[in-house]
Parts: C-alpha cells; structure tokens; sequence
C-alpha cells in the first residue's frame, strides 16, 4: 500500500457492522454470523426510482446509500421497504420503596433475522434509553446518534408525574427510537437488538460489545490540531451554529406568544362573565347579554387549548432539535478530531520519509479512519438534513393548523350567536 | 321553523355589515322617528380644527372647534347638494347647551356628550385630547349628540338648540338670557332630597338603581375590554418577529428557504392587522359609554323626582304641622311643642287679643299653605307622567341600540376570525412547500 490518494471504501451504510470488513482487518471478513439481511435497497439489485418517478443514479456507493436512507426516512414509502417498525407509549408509573418512576411499553415489529421473534413488548424507563443511547455514541462514534428529551426537569415548577410531562416525554422518546429504527447503521446496532428485545437489560454487557472501530476512534485523544477543515464540513459547522440561533429565537418567540395568550386569556375569563352579570338585570337584552358571555367563554376555551397544545407539541420539538444541532456538532468535533491525528501523523511519516520504510500502518488506519468517519458523517448530514426539513415542515404546519382550529371555533361561535341577537327584532317587526 | 329558516340565511348573510354601517342604520332610526326638526335639515359634524387664542384669563391656549352644519333636507333630496350652512363650535359650547338643557327639560332623559378626557385607554390609544384619533371620536361622538337631540320629541323644538345649529355669534349671551342657570337645582339641595324623600314613586327608585347598575356594570366591561385589547396587541404583535427570524433562517436554508420566507411576510401581515381591529373595536367602546354616561342622565331624571316629591313631602308636612298648631290654639292643649308655649308657660299665658293675632296668621299660613302643596302636588304629578314617557322611550332606544351594538361586535368578531384563518391557511401553504 501506498501513501497516495485515499481509496474510497464502501460506505458502512449498507450492512450491518458485523459485516463490514474492518479497514484495519482488509483480508478478514471474520465474522462467522453471515445474515441473510432483508437489504431493501442495496446497489444494482433494482432500479430504484424516487417517489416522484424520476431514476437515480445507483452507480456510485454514496448517492446510492444516502438515496437509501431518504428512501427509508420518506414518509410516503409505502411500508414495504421498512423492516423495522418501533413504537413507544403506555407510561405506568411505578412505585417501591426506593424511588418513584414511570416505564413506558416499548412496541416492536420486524422481519429481520438479527431479531429471534417478530414482535416484542418491553417495559423501560427513561434510565434504559438513556443507557442506550450512551452505548450508541460510544459503538457508533462517527454518525449522529438522535437526542434523548431532557434528562433532568430544570424548573422545580414541573411536576414529573403530570400527565403533560410524561405525554411530552413519551413522544419524544418514540421519536428517538423511531429515528435510531430508520437509521441504517445504527438499527442494525446490538445494543438497539438488546433494548428492544430483551426481558432485562444487562447493563454491564457494555465494554465488550465495542467494536475495534469504536474503540479506535474513542480513543483518539484530543491533543492533535487541525490544520485545515474540509469545505463542506465547515459549512456544515456555519450552518448548524447560524441554526441554532435561530431556533433559540423561536424558541423565545414562542414561549413570548404563550405568555401574551396566557394572559389575553385571563382578561377573557373576567371579561366574559360581565356580559352575564349584565344581563341579570335586563329584561330584553337579558338573552343578548348572555349569548355574548357564553360565546366569550367558548374563545377563551379555545385558546386554552391552543395555548396547550403550543406548550406540549410545539415548543419540545424545539428545544429536541437543539439537543439534535449539540449531538451534530459533536459528531463534527470528534471527525476533526480523526482527521487532526491522521494529518499530524502524516507530516511525521513525510518527514522522515527517507529514513524509514513506507508508510507504516498506523497512519494507514488513520487514513481510513478519516475516509470512513467523512463518509458515515456526510450520509448522516443528508439523512439529518432531510429530517430536519420534514420535520419543521410538519411543526409549522401543525402550529398553523393549531391557529386555524382555534379562529375556527371562534368564529362558529361568534356565527351561532348572530341569529339569537337579531332574533327578537325580527319578532317585533313581524308584531309590528 | 321552515318559515325562519329563510330569515337566518338572510340574517347571517348580514355579517357583512361594517360598523359605519350599522352607525348609519342607528342614525336612519333616528330620521324615522322623525322629529320635525330632521325632517326639515339634516346636521353634520363635518370636521374639526385646531385653534389657538386667549383664554378668559389672557393667557395663550390651544383647543379644538368643530364645524356644524346643516343643510335643508329637500334641497338634498333634490340632487342639487348646495353648499351647507355651517358654524364652528367648541366643546364649552356643547356642554353649556347641555346643561342648558338639562335644567329646562328636567323630565327629560338628555342625551350625553362624548367624554370630556379619554379614558378606559388601552396603551396604545393617548390620553391626549389633542390626539388626532381621540378627535376624530369625539367628532362622531358630538353629531351622535346632535342627531339624538334632534330626534327627541321634546328637545329638538327648543329654540336655544336650533339657534345653536344655525347662529354663530350671540348664541352663548342666548342662553345665559334665558336665566336658566339660576333655575338649576344645588347638588346639596339634591342629595338632601334624596335622603329624605319618603315616598318616592317606586318606578323611579327601581330606575335608579337600574341606571347605577347600569354605570358600574359598563364601567367594569369597558375596563377589562381595553386591558383585554392590550393583551390582544400584544399577542399579534409578537408573531411579527417570526416574520423577522424567518427571513433570516431562509437564508441558511436551500429548499426550505422560499417557503420560510413567504410564511414569515404572512406572520408580518398577521401583526400589522391588529391595528385595524382594535380600531373598530374602539367604535364598540365608544357605544358603550354613550349608554354609561346615558345612565346618569336616567339618574338625573329620578333625582329630579326624589326632589320634586321631597318639596311636595315638605309642602305637605308643613301644612300639617299648622293646622295642628291651629287646632292646638283652639282647644287650649299643647300636644306640639313650641318654643312659643314654653315661653307662655314660662311668662304666663297669652292675652285673647295675642292668640287672635296668631290664629289669623297660621289660617292665612294654612291657606297659602293648602296652595302650595297642591301646586307642588301638580308639579310632581305633570313630571311624573312626562318624565315616565321618557324613559320609557329612553328604555326602548336603549334596547334597541344595544342589541346592534352587540350585533356588530359578534359582526367584528367574525371577522377578525375569518380574517385570522385566511392568514394562518397562507402560512400553512407556505410551510407545506418547505
């Protein structure tokens, strides 16, 4: 092997990691376990077309992986293609001596073979998600592992056990699951395999389940410095810091908007019920009166609800994607990190080039390292990014239709009440 | 039911109705009625203007005069549109023509002026006379002023109004002419009256405490309106920096970018029309507090008739007690005391000549006496029955007007929704192409 151009190796996204050749280990494939994986989409086994009918280009490893994982992640996939369905949800809460917690029912389908039965139901807690998605960062450093919801309630104001917060948290830890579950890589992970199936997990299986690759990377140590940050990655960096800002500032604008509606609201509640104690002592105007209070009243629900469900859908979806931009960048760090290594013991090698023989292993690995980190990080950008796009445009779009719903009652009831108040003219005008 | 299925089409078919138009309805029930007054001239506050001049005591000041005018009504309806009569009024004016007619038509429930200083503002609304928007109000509220005079059976004859209407000069000397400041009754002599009244007539006390609570009920919806219309301003107004962060989100983005920025110019769109909602609802405040400061003229009325009936009570008690003196004088026994017969008790009895002297006074007393209570018994009987005439008008007016009041605020409510719903489906287009 030669010091030369990077080879390009096939991206990790398309088998399982069991499978993949070790760079380090080129001439193994040693693993004795071959599984007939359900591949749905893998290179040149079929003409894949997106959903809009145009043929893609599978020639390549790297569009065809990456059209893989937008294929998988696109919601109008019919279900076929899916192998791996996951769903979170019962939360129970349980009580003993010691603590006070709630587990959640954790659902599984499938039909893939690295699964002993179809279907599983576990019970975890959010301790169990926790410890999964540690093993994940650690067995699968260089690709962005999704975000848990908040480990610990900041304000002393939110009760754990209300009804909204584990609704909240519920959500969001299907979501993770879900997004691990559409992960090509990371749903393949025998961690994932363990959470969702068995009966109890043992969380001290942990070390022995690293893969060398894993180890490797972790244990790069942060001391190299990097000396000049590919283009694209260093776009991504711009943009996830231009990003989070920006979603800092919904974020404000949003709570901001709560608040001005949670207290448009509490005038509404005194301001409705003045009409009924008005019509108390009116005689013709008593119906009237009391038609304009109950309708009032009707409103002031209304944005009740809307206020909630601002509060519970809205803002979480936020505030996990912070969580999500934090992860990312930290992904980006490590393959700096990776490639600050390989560059710096590549200068030592070309330094003492003519004294010794060529190119030792070690940058070798660096190399691959590099190669197959960039890799795995670009295919999750692409799949990241195409989240990210679905998944505000189903945010905003649901905060709309949330306004929509709300002007709707409004005006429903402002509409039913027309005829009430012009009812009694048109009786006099008839006696008339 | 099938009948009144076809009148609810028609009637929600009428949500359309804009709130000058539903002014104009108000203002066409006025003509109907029709007083003779408005059948002959219709009356406008066209405009108003700032002026500056010397006050009574020299000193520069700034205030605001409002020009009135008329214009024969068969000249209108002629299509020729002459130029109108008008005349520049000031406030003072309005108010010194209203106490004007306050005390001449006591039985009267008399239309109220708009309110001298801006009040039950919300912030963004000044407190500043001289704020162009509180001017504007205060226009429309004085020809609602004009036009209610001019459409009362009794007030729009009365020749200080119509001399108010159409002379400039001289108008104010007019009024002080007529003397009726001096007809007007003390607030002590009223307040006095009311305490002591024993037998009002029960319809006015039950008017009264209906005008009372009346006053304190709008007071409280009128307050917690405008803080409820801060609160609203605020809520839309917030949803304009989406429109900001928006634009600037977009630019990081590739597909999502057009979309973000399209929703964002609807969330501006969005908070700007906020601004023209609560502009219409000020016109619904605005009818409110005509039927709050209504309700004090109603009490006004009702006092009047505690102190008619009191001066009648007085009249009445003070016979009584004479004729009891009377009475005493002639059989010789003190059942009343008085400081008279203490004094003869004291100083010995009175000479025969002296009691005949007394008699002769206290029978002249009684019969002036006698006079008086059955004058002030008329008196209180013809203001009973004018004074109940009215308000009876009054009560049908005010029912009328609040329930197109009300009308027109559900009219306004539907839509700010309707409205709300069409910006928020925009938006909701925009974000399903990101």
């Amino acid at each position: 092997m030669s010091a030369g151009t990077p080879r390009s190796l096939p991206s990790s996204g398309q088998k399982p990691i069991q499978d993949i050749c070790h760079p380090l280990s080129a001439e193994e494939c040693a693993l004795s376990r071959s599984p007939d994986v359900l591949n749905p989409c893998s290179a040149g086994e079929r003409d894949l077309i997106l959903p809009n009918g145009t043929p893609v280009d599978t020639s390549s490893p790297a569009s065809s992986s990456s059209l893989l994982n937008r294929l998988q992640l696109d919601d109008d996939l019919d279900g076929e293609t899916r192998d791996l369905f996951v769903t979170v949800d019962d939360p129970k809460k349980h009580v003993s001596t010691m603590e006070t917690y709630i587990t959640y029912r954790v659902c599984t389908k499938t039909t893939r073979t690295e699964f002993d039965l179809p279907e599983y139901s576990v019970r975890r807690r959010y301790q169990d998600f926790d410890w999964l998605r540690n093993k994940l960062e650690e067995s699968q450093p260089t690709h962005l592992i999704p975000p848990l919801p908040e480990k610990f309630v900041m304000k002393g104001v939110v009760d754990r056990f209300s009804e909204e917060f584990v609704e909240t948290r519920r959500k969001a830890l299907d979501k993770f699951l879900k997004r691990v579950a559409d992960h090509p890589v990371l749903s393949f992970n025998e961690h994932f395999n363990a959470f969702l199936s068995a009966k109890d997990l043992n969380k001290r299986q942990g070390l022995a389940l690293l893969t060398k690759m894993g180890e490797s990377v972790k244990y790069v140590t942060g001391g190299y410095k990097l000396r000049a940050r590919p283009v694209e990655f260093a776009a991504m960096g711009d943009y996830l810091d231009v990003f989070t800002q920006k979603l800092g500032t919904i974020d404000r604008i949003a709570q901001r908007i709560i608040k001005e509606q949670s207290e448009f609201l509490m005038e509404l509640r005194e301001y409705g019920p003045v009409y009924s104690s008005w019509s108390s002592f009116e005689e013709d105007l008593h119906d009237p009166l009391e038609g304009v209070s109950g309708c009032v009243s009707n409103c002031s629900s209304a944005l009740e609800e809307l206020t909630e469900d601002m509060s519970e859908d809205f803002l979480p979806v936020l505030r996990e994607y912070v969580l999500y931009i934090e992860s990312m960048k930290n992904v980006l760090k490590k393959r700096d990190q990776v490639q600050a290594e390989y560059e710096t013991k590549l200068e030592a090698v070309v330094f003492r080039e003519d004294k010794k023989t060529p190119v030792p292993s070690d940058v070798e690995k660096c190399q691959d390292r590099v190669e197959c980190f960039n890799a795995d990080l670009k295919a999750d950008w692409d799949r990241w990014q195409n989240n990210k796009r679905q998944d505000f445009r189903q945010l905003l779009t649901g905060m709309a239709d949330k306004n929509i719903q709300y002007y709707e009652k409004c005006l429903a009831a402002w509409e039913s009440l027309i005829p009430l108040l012009q009812d009694k003219q048109d009786a006099k005008g008839e006696t008339n | 039911m099938a009948d009144s299925g076809s009148e609810e089409i028609a009637v929600i078919g009428n949500t359309d109705l804009t709130p000058s138009e539903s002014e104009n309805n108000l203002k066409n029930t006025m003509v109907e009625k029709g007083t003779s007054l408005l059948k002959m001239m219709e009356i406008s506050v066209a405009e108003a203007e700032k002026r500056t001049g010397k006050n009574a005591v020299n000193m520069q000041e700034t205030y605001t005069v409002y020009l009135i005018e008329t214009r024969p009504v068969d000249a209108a309806s002629e299509g020729t549109n002459p130029v109108p009569d008008s005349l520049w009024r000031r406030y003072s004016e309005f108010e010194l023509l209203r106490n004007y007619l306050l005390v001449t038509y006591p039985f009267s429930v008399v239309p109220p002026l708009p309110e001298k200083r801006a009040e039950f503002v919300w912030h963004k609304l000044s407190a500043d006379n001289m704020d162009p928007d509180f001017v504007e109000r205060r226009r429309v509220g004085l020809e609602n002023f004009l036009l209610r005079v001019a459409s009362h059976p009794d007030l729009s004859s009365d020749k200080i109004f119509y001399s108010f209407l159409t002379e400039e000069n001289g108008w104010k000397e007019t009024v002080f002419e007529t003397g009726f400041q001096a007809k007007a009754d003390s607030r002590l002599k009223a307040l006095n009256a009311t305490f002591r009244v024993k037998n009002p007539d029960k319809r006015f006390a039950e008017m009264k405490h209906y005008g009372d609570e009346l006053q304190s009920v709008i007071s409280q919806l009128l307050r917690v309106r405008a803080r409820a219309a801060d609160r609203l301003y605020g809520v839309y107004k917030v949803h304009g920096n989406y429109g900001r962060v928006f634009s600037e989100w977009s630019a990081i983005e590739k597909e999502m970018g057009d979309g973000l920025q399209s929703a964002g110019h609807h969330m501006d769109a969005y908070a700007a029309s906020v601004d023209d909602i609560l502009e219409e609802e000020e016109h619904y405040a605005d009818q409110l507090k005509e039927y709050l400061f209504y309700a004090d003229a109603l009490r006004a009325v009702c006092r009047k008739h505690e102190l008619t009936q009191y001066e009648l009570e007085m009249a009445a008690q003070d016979l009584t007690s004479k004729k009891q003196q009377r009475e005493e004088l002639a059989t010789g026994t003190i059942r009343t005391f008085s400081l008279k017969g203490m004094t003869s008790k004291l100083f010995g009895q009175e000479t025969p000549e002296q009691r005949e002297a007394k008699v002769k006074m206290l029978e002249t007393q009684i019969e002036e006496g006698e006079e008086l209570v059955k004058e002030r018994n008329t008196e209180c009987e013809e203001f009973v029955k004018s004074a109940w005439v009215d308000i009876e008008r009054f009560k049908e007016q005010k029912d009328h007007d609040l329930r197109e009041a009300l009308i027109s605020y559900a009219i306004m409510q539907i839509s700010m929704c309707k409205k709300g719903i069409q910006v928020w489906n925009n938006a909701k287009e925009c974000f399903s192409k990101m």
